[in-house]
């Protein structure tokens, strides 16, 4: 190891100076890092009310995989800060234009997730079901939706840490949340921008864990720790 | 458009290509070694994949900000981190491809008398591709966006004609779309020829496009 030279003793002050100015303004920064979870917690709702239901319909009916995969791909290509930004011209600025733009960006990993945990589901269940007179609600309701809990609610998850975590660029879009800070450096000095960012850091990674702890608190009991049934070289013959 | 080619969106692109490239190739180079190493030694897999998720959840303005203390206003500050991002997608993915050789097939390697190396070069590795190729996919794509982020840094790459846009008073929705449609186009048609070098490499594979 080489001594330690100026530049580190540099890092660590500034660093210091981070957690300091944490710790001055602890009200201001709770505050800011609420806004960005009300942001957040509006975009994924209004993800989760439009595409879940539409990946569990095409999933239910083993229709439009191109749809879902498309959705993917293109939801992986499309940058945040490209989204925010169209948004901002078609909406104007302030609370909206952001939330639509994040939920666009949650859609496609729960769109992709509920077609995909649906349309597993193996086929010889839901026929059976079918045999013992259940409607297709019922199925659904009954049958597919609990077996495709675990891929269905990994989809929202990432789409939920995707949101948060993209939340802050949404400051450049008026968007409000812990970005306002990151993005000011002249009114918060480099010293807000790194206690800005580290509280970022522990949102997102907050929101992963309790995400995490609640994916196994739904899970139903009997597939805790497996993962969904799944035969693909019957689906292929039929 | 035309007439902002020139300045602004073609070195843009030519810079935005060079900070994806930079980074997929970099973030290539350190996961093989060691997703070869997790496929050797199967105690490593799990902690470097908690490390890699937790890494992932990240947000990359934070990320680039906190980089800023050690490297600077630099290039190397977004490397980093972009390099960090491509090594969480790819590492996972090259050690399930390479885990994914079923295990009569491994068998039958061994009574052919293929050594550990010939069967990691001959079998393993050849079966692997798909899913490597399917994590360079991911990558790319990602990085290709994420890349735009390092504007709020940097006056390079797409990510800086609409950074600038957005701090106009009426914003310019030319400079946004334009260079919004070339991040979108350059990445898909990066995952296009992805795609088609899988079939090259590996006709085998199953067509299917996620």
């Amino acid at each position: 190891m080489t001594p330690m030279t100026l530049a580190d003793a540099a890092n660590l002050h500034t660093f210091v100076d981070a957690l300091r100015f944490i710790g001055d303004h602890p009200g201001f920064l709770a505050q800011k890092a609420l806004e960005q979870l009300e942001l957040s917690g509006a975009a994924l709702g209004i993800a989760i009310a439009v595409a879940l239901p539409l990946g569990v319909v095409l999933g239910h009916f083993h229709r439009g995989s191109g749809v879902a995969i498309g959705a993917s791909i293109v939801g992986r290509a499309l940058p945040s800060l490209v989204l925010i930004a169209a948004f901002l011209t078609l909406l104007g600025i302030g609370f909206v234009n952001n939330m639509v733009a994040l939920a666009v960006l949650g859609s496609g990993p729960i769109l992709t997730n509920s077609y995909d945990g649906v349309d597993r589901v193996d086929n010889e269940i839901a026929e059976s079901a079918r045999g013992m007179g259940m409607t297709g609600w019922q199925i659904v309701r009954r049958i597919e939706l609990p077996l495709a809990i675990p891929l269905l609610f990994t989809g929202i998850r990432i789409a939920a840490v995707t949101i948060v975590a993209t939340a802050p660029i949404a400051a450049i879009a008026g968007g409000g949340g812990l970005g306002d800070v990151i993005v000011n450096q002249a009114s918060y000095r480099l010293s807000g921008v790194l206690g800005a960012s580290l509280c970022v850091m522990a949102l997102s990674a907050l929101v992963f864990v309790a995400l995490a702890g609640i994916q196994i608190g739904v899970t139903p009991r009997g597939l805790r720790g497996t993962t969904v049934v799944h035969d693909h070289s019957r689906k292929e013959q039929q | 458009m035309q007439s902002h080619w020139g300045d602004t969106l073609q070195p843009a692109l030519v810079q935005h290509i060079e900070l994806t490239a930079i980074a997929v190739v970099l973030g290539f180079a350190i996961a093989f070694p060691l997703a070869l190493l997790a496929h050797r030694y199967r105690k490593l897999e799990h902690p470097i994949g908690v490390f890699s998720a937790l890494l992932y959840t990240i947000p990359s303005l934070a990320l680039f900000q906190l980089l800023i203390p050690f490297t600077g206003l630099t290039w190397t500050t977004v490397e980093v981190a972009l390099v960090a991002y491509t090594l969480v997608i790819l590492f996972p993915n090259i050690v399930a491809g390479l885990h994914s050789a079923p295990d009569e097939v491994l068998e039958a390697a061994r009574g052919m008398g293929l050594t550990r190396m010939q069967t990691l070069t001959q079998v393993e590795l050849p079966l692997a591709i798909p899913a490597i190729v399917g994590g360079l996919r991911v990558a790319v794509v990602s990085t290709v966006a994420i890349a735009t982020i390092a504007a709020f840094l940097l006056p390079d790459g797409l990510g800086y004609p609409i950074v600038l846009a957005l701090k106009e008073p009426t914003p310019f929705k030319t400079e946004i779309y334009s260079a919004g449609a070339l991040a979108i186009s350059f990445a898909l048609l990066c995952d296009l020829a992805l795609v088609a070098l899988r079939r090259a490499l590996a006709p085998w594979a199953a067509r299917g496009l996620a």
